[in-house]
């Protein structure tokens, strides 16, 4: 009981000086747009405006920035937001309208489990109705093995929703065995040709100088760099799906693998993909990515992969996994010079194309002309088997030799059966 | 010495012949205030590691430099017991028939200092400045290194087992730079400064040239920084940094040029574009139009 608090005004909160106030209520605003701020950057905020002459727009400017951004991608979203907030009278108003189209772009949306969901879904008819349950039961229960075989030759355009549910739940039960590369670091190992001399001789001034033991070191074993790159455009869409969860689950045991979507423009999804629980993870990518299910340019998607991220992410013998129909009806040269350039960056490149289907699949579009030449390998995409194939591929780090441009590898399914 | 304003600093660098902008010298002198590394993050060859330099000049104090590099690990970046010293004080002492005490041997004397450590201890020449830590390349080191650092980058300490905990006095000023060729982690860079360092504006770079490159003409650094600012108009795959705008002008001035011509580009173009599809994109029309003063389109 507080006798000074009247008893009918709720609890204020501690009157801050003007200045924190503001402060707080701009990192709050971005943290609103998008940028991962805590309450800690408001206070670190404050602390820096204290050795800064506050008067100098310039200086609160670099100081705020030094503080709250953590890429160059937030810069103008930051200046513009700082911009408005220091200067206009009427600004949250104004800034408000601006960050709310950008929001979707930037903001985490709020986490949600579609399996959590589901099971509260579940439960309210479940007390309804007594057989309901009985129901539920038979689909959790482990698919049967001719269920598994069915599933997996299925072509995922013909799925239904709950077939869609059963073979999610079986990309996720794998845990993919991938090839480890020998490097040439050293680490210390049990046993071994090479001596440690230097662990033999920690442990030997341990032992009052005696060399008792030899301690031994061996190369270090690394999986190799992946990255995929996932044409989302209409004609892949229920393929691109598929692909993601089947990228979740490498992804896993994966240390060193980067997915990127694009249609019209390139997407990296890689953080999203993070996410343990993998509804969660591509309901993240789905409300992140823009143009999904829209048209391609590929060409486009590849030259922004090469400018900017194809030094960082394929370092080291990497396997590049090139995820489309190859069906891009613009900019052709375009497509066959960034795809030649790739090309010298990776160390192979691994096409997966859902059109090998069909077994009179021939490479005529002229957009898979330009990539043919460029690939490695060339493989189906289009059900569950050729996914799982891909695990043996990745399994095996040597580059393939190179394929004749003209004949594509055939798909697994064998001679259609006219033939 | 530390400087005492935003404008201070900026002079003080200048001393050092780095020519920052405001809003970087704002940066540094936060961190000097703060006691917060500072992450800077940029297009090679703008500056990042020569910051460090100046920085250290400034400070008067020598720059400790931490090169990342895959499998960088504690024994090379903080401290490791010089093995081989101590087994010969072990048979030293044998020899005399004494058994030495454990912390005879595990003393400051055979301790070998690597960078991170040494940042923590003052400089014996200065002991009255922060020590300057330069973190190279960040984004080449493994990830577990980068959660090895956080200790050090947040308490400023870092504890060896035969000695104990080693704190700081004076917290030294650390400088982590990354040339982006990953993401660094959100833990990380939240304990830092961060600044992105673009390319200099046409005025600032021609101060840096005329300090980095002096052996050249005036007219033809002008000339060079304009040429290289309508080079980075271009669509090019790596647009030619600081660090190349001065090697070209030193290479110009070594092959005895007075004036640019598009001869003398062609010759030279190596010192600015790295890779053949941007030598390819630079074809001679291109340069006499890049010379002329327009940008090409496209």
């Amino acid at each position: 009981m507080k006798p000074d608090v009247p008893q009918d005004m709720p609890p204020r909160p501690i009157a801050l000086p003007m200045l924190a106030r503001n402060v707080t209520h701009f990192t709050r605003l971005l943290r609103d747009a998008g940028f991962g701020l805590s309450p800690a950057h408001a206070v670190d905020a404050l602390e820096a405006l204290r050795h800064i002459d506050i008067g100098a727009r310039s200086e609160v400017r670099a100081a705020l920035a030094a503080l709250m951004l953590s890429g160059p991608d937030q810069r103008p979203l930051f200046d513009a937001a700082f911009d408005l907030f220091w200067r206009d009278p009427d600004w949250e108003g104004k800034l408000r309208a601006m960050l709310l189209p950008r929001v979707d772009a930037g903001a985490p949306p709020p986490r949600r489990s579609n399996r959590l969901a589901d099971a509260l879904a579940a439960r309210q008819p479940a007390a309804a109705k007594p057989d309901q349950p009985m129901r539920e039961e038979r689909f959790t229960a482990p698919l049967t093995f001719s269920d598994r075989e069915r599933l997996a030759s299925r072509d995922f355009e013909t799925l239904s929703a709950d077939e869609w549910r059963a073979l999610q739940h079986l990309v996720r039960t794998r845990r993919a065995h991938l090839a480890l590369q020998r490097t040439r670091r050293l680490r210390a190992a049990m046993c071994g040709t090479r001596a440690d001399l230097r662990a033999s001789a920690r442990l030997a001034v341990r032992q009052h100088g005696e060399w008792l033991r030899w301690k031994y070191r061996k190369h270090a074993e690394r999986k190799p760099p992946v990255v995929l790159l996932l044409d989302i455009s209409g004609s892949m869409s229920q393929y691109s799906r598929a692909v993601l969860y089947f990228c979740h689950a490498l992804m896993q045991s994966r240390e060193r693998m980067h997915v990127f979507l694009f249609g019209t423009r390139l997407t990296n999804v890689t953080r999203a993909l993070r996410e343990r629980d993998p509804d969660d993870a591509v309901t993240l990518i789905a409300e992140q990515v823009r143009d999904w299910a829209g048209g391609t340019r590929i060409g486009a998607a590849l030259a922004a992969f090469n400018r900017q991220w194809a030094r960082r992410t394929l370092s080291g013998r990497a396997t590049v996994l090139f995820v489309s129909d190859g069906i891009d009806l613009e900019h052709i040269d375009l497509l066959e010079r960034e795809m030649a350039r790739l090309r010298r960056f990776a160390h192979r490149i691994v096409w997966l194309n859902p059109l090998l289907r069909y077994a009179g699949f021939a490479p005529q579009a002229r957009g898979i002309q330009a990539i043919l030449p460029h690939v490695d390998a060339l493989r189906p995409a289009h059900n569950l088997d050729s996914l799982l194939a891909l695990e043996t591929l990745l399994a095996d780090t040597s580059r393939p030799p190179p394929m004749p441009p003209d004949r594509p590898t055939a798909p697994r399914q064998g001679n259609p059966p006219w033939k | 010495m530390l400087p005492t304003s935003i404008d201070r600093t900026l002079t003080q660098l200048e001393a050092q012949q780095y020519f920052a902008d405001r809003e970087t010298a704002t940066v540094l002198y936060l961190a000097l205030r703060m006691q917060r590394p500072l992450f800077l993050e940029g297009e090679p060859g703008v500056g990042k590691t020569a910051l460090a330099q100046a920085m250290a000049g400034m400070l008067g104090t020598r720059l400790l430099r931490l090169q990342c590099y895959e499998g960088l690990d504690a024994a090379s970046a903080l401290y490791e017991w010089d093995y081989p010293r101590q087994i010969m004080a072990l048979r030293l002492a044998e020899a005399r028939g004494e058994r030495p005490e454990q912390q005879s041997l595990y003393h400051d004397d055979y301790l070998l200092k690597r960078p991170l450590l040494e940042a923590l201890l003052p400089d014996p020449a200065r002991p009255d400045v922060p020590r300057v830590l330069l973190i190279d390349e960040i984004d080449r080191a493994d990830e577990p290194f980068e959660a090895f650092l956080l200790e050090v980058l947040s308490e400023y300490q870092v504890s060896i087992p035969e000695i104990g905990v080693i704190r700081a006095e004076r917290p030294p000023l650390i400088v982590i730079t990354s040339n982006r060729t990953r993401e660094v982690h959100d833990a990380l860079k939240r304990r830092c400064l961060y600044q992105w360092m673009g390319y200099p504006g046409r005025d600032r770079e021609l101060q840096i040239v005329a300090a980095r490159a002096p052996e050249a003409a005036v007219a033809l650094q002008q000339q060079a920084v304009d040429f290289i600012h309508r080079l980075r108009g271009i669509d090019l795959f790596k647009a030619p940094g600081i660090a190349e705008a001065i090697d070209w002008c030193r290479a110009l001035a070594a092959l005895g040029v007075a004036e640019l011509d598009p001869q003398s580009v062609r010759n030279t173009l190596g010192v600015l574009l790295k890779y053949q599809d941007d030598l390819a994109r630079a074809d001679g029309p291109t340069i006499a139009e890049l010379l002329a003063g327009a940008a090409p389109a496209g």
